[in-house]
């Protein structure tokens, strides 16, 4: 199973005179290797197959394994469902943006303080800034949503984006504080030996360095705020301001057909899939680098 | 030259918004819901003080009890699937061969999509006339006519559930501990290999035992999830039958949404939140120790 085994097997092979039963279980892992992808692959592409099936095929029972025929339909209804897929893509990516973008800003900054300042009772600042790794953010939302009711950010992009920034932010502290400590001092020095400021530093040769982790923490804020849905349902009350996961929530019971639309539910679960598979696989590294940081480090 | 006096407050500058948000969205939150579980508050009527009078309302509050079960039980049946799966997938992916390679990327596909947007394409293939779940199982003969999978029977649709969940998140302990297994030194391998021992034995002997603190820290970390478990029976269930699938998040939800009874949900939600706190602390020190 490892190299090692590999190895061990080969051994084993040559002591033995023949290479048959090494190789024959070879194959078998091969084969359950071949098995697991089947598995896990199969659920996202019949989704995907049965969002192209048409409008009469989609709502078929018993269930058709492949579609007979291709048509978009499902995509064109979802495209013109309640307010329309447009506000709803809006929605999810302006939020996805602002919690990016928010998380940055407070995030580079603070890493930064953390790794390179003389701060009065560091431990004790760093700790409260994780705070919300111990007080899960499930158990928060109804003081949030009171507080967001009062100040009007209920129903509108910031509020929920800053719900997310919340959650988001002791994870990228962490993250980003480790990889601004990583950076050689001595290139900080000979830059402040020239006469440049803590700012300057910090946006010519910090960010530069920190570049992977910065890329990682973009990635996990996008990832979290595009999929996430308690904090959305409590949060956006009205229509026009659900995100992706909601208005799909809500089409799995109602539709103007009466039944579930099936064809549609798999067309929006194949447009909300779409980004977070693509981001994984073009930034597989950063992914299982944060991973890595932030569950077990 | 950093260690001067002006540059500690460009230090506390450049703290101050992370900190000032997080006395805002976080700090100021959690004593807001300290403050209310000790209040009875529907929204209509002002807030009353009740002293612990929602925590003993809980505590006698049958439906808090049946969440609180189901949601232990699904945690209890969820977590050792994971970890014991997770782990064998580990030991099958974590050598450089090319398809193992392709394996571990498939298996963790599912971990980075949506577990609102999984829990609805389980909800399509455990539909009971429209599933693929049931077709198949049709046309295999298991069964001999469509079963309800989800929302008529408690058990049923925790099957179904989990079934979905694993399929979801497996992943994330795999990839965790293929990181953990390809850091063991490989002359530690090689010592192994001269004293010849077999597979099996390197795997209790060495392999796992020098995982082991990343087995425990994913063991919490699902754990702690699990206990948090909301989406998946939202969608799927929403708490059928008679609200025997509410885990204990679903009922701090119905309780301060749409029931309004916000003193009441906040107690539930302080409950909660001191029970994920063990688990955490626990997770805490352990990475703690990791570092040394």
């Amino acid at each position: 199973m490892t190299a090692i085994a590999e190895r061990r097997r080969s051994r084993r092979a040559v002591a033995v005179g023949g290479r048959q039963r090494p190789r024959r279980r070879g194959y078998l892992l091969g084969a359950l290797c071949v098995a697991i992808c089947t598995v896990m692959v199969l659920p996202l592409v019949v989704s995907v197959l049965a969002s192209v099936k048409p409008t009469a095929e989609a709502a078929a029972s018993p269930p058709t394994y492949l579609p007979h025929g291709l048509s978009l339909d499902s995509y064109e209804r979802l495209w013109t469902y309640q307010q329309g897929l447009p506000t709803y893509l809006f929605n999810s990516l302006g939020t996805a943006l602002l919690t990016i973008a928010f998380t940055l800003l407070l995030t580079v900054p603070a890493g930064y303080a953390l790794a390179r300042f003389p701060i009065p009772a560091k431990e004790v600042v760093f700790v409260f800034l994780l705070l919300a790794l111990i007080v899960p953010y499930q158990a928060l939302l109804t003081p949030m949503f009171l507080m967001f009711a009062e100040i009007g950010l209920t129903n509108t992009l910031v509020g929920l984006a800053i719900l997310h920034t919340a959650i988001q932010l002791p994870l990228s502290l962490y993250v980003l504080r480790n990889s601004f400590s990583a950076v050689p001092r001595e290139l900080e020095e000979a830059a402040i030996t020239d006469g440049a400021s803590s700012w300057k530093v910090l946006l010519r040769i910090c960010i530069p360095s920190a570049k992977p982790a910065i890329v990682t923490v973009a990635l996990f804020a996008f990832i979290m705020s595009w999929n996430e849905f308690l904090g959305a349902l409590v949060l956006m009350s009205r229509g026009s301001s659900f995100t992706l996961p909601l208005i799909l929530a809500a089409a799995r019971t109602e539709t103007s057909l009466g039944g579930t639309d099936w064809g549609m539910l798999q067309a929006g679960i194949t447009i909300s899939v779409i980004p977070c598979v693509l981001f994984y696989l073009l930034l597989q590294r950063y992914y299982v680098s944060g991973l890595m940081s932030g569950a077990v480090k | 030259m950093y260690w001067t006096r002006r540059s500690r407050l460009t230090g506390i500058a450049y703290l101050a918004p992370a900190v000032l948000f997080v006395l805002a969205f976080t700090a100021y939150p959690l004593a807001r819901m300290v403050w209310m579980s000790f209040h009875s508050w529907s929204l209509i009527t002002p807030p009353s003080w009740v002293g612990v009078g929602n925590y003993r309302r809980a505590f006698a509050d049958d439906q808090f009890w049946v969440s609180f079960v189901f949601t232990l039980k699904y945690t209890a049946i969820i977590t050792p699937i994971l970890i014991v799966g997770g782990y064998l997938l580990a030991l099958l992916c974590s050598s450089p061969s090319p398809l193992r390679r392709v394996t571990r990327t498939l298996v963790f596909v599912p971990v980075v999509i949506g577990l609102g947007v999984s829990s609805l394409l389980w909800y399509w293939l455990f539909s009971t006339d429209f599933g693929l779940v049931n077709r198949a199982l049709l046309d295999l003969g298991v069964i001999s006519k469509p079963v309800l999978w989800l929302g008529v029977d408690a058990d049923l649709s925790n099957l179904a559930i989990t079934t979905s969940v694993v399929w979801k998140v497996i992943g994330f302990g795999m990839i965790l501990f293929v990181g953990a297994i390809q850091a063991i030194p490989t002359e530690i391998h090689e010592a192994s290999l001269v004293d010849g021992a077999g597979y099996r034995q390197r795997v209790t002997r060495v392999i796992l035992p020098l995982t082991l603190r990343t087995v425990l820290v994913v063991t919490l970390v699902s754990v702690i999830g699990s206990l948090l478990a909301f989406d998946q029976f939202y969608i799927m269930t929403a708490g059928q039958p008679q609200n025997e699938t509410a885990t204990s998040v679903f009922y701090v939800y119905l309780n301060s949404f749409p029931y309004l009874r916000l003193g009441y949900g906040a107690a539930l939600s302080m409950i909660l939140a001191l029970t994920i706190l063990v688990f955490t602390v626990v997770q805490l020190l352990l990475t703690r120790r990791s570092h040394a």
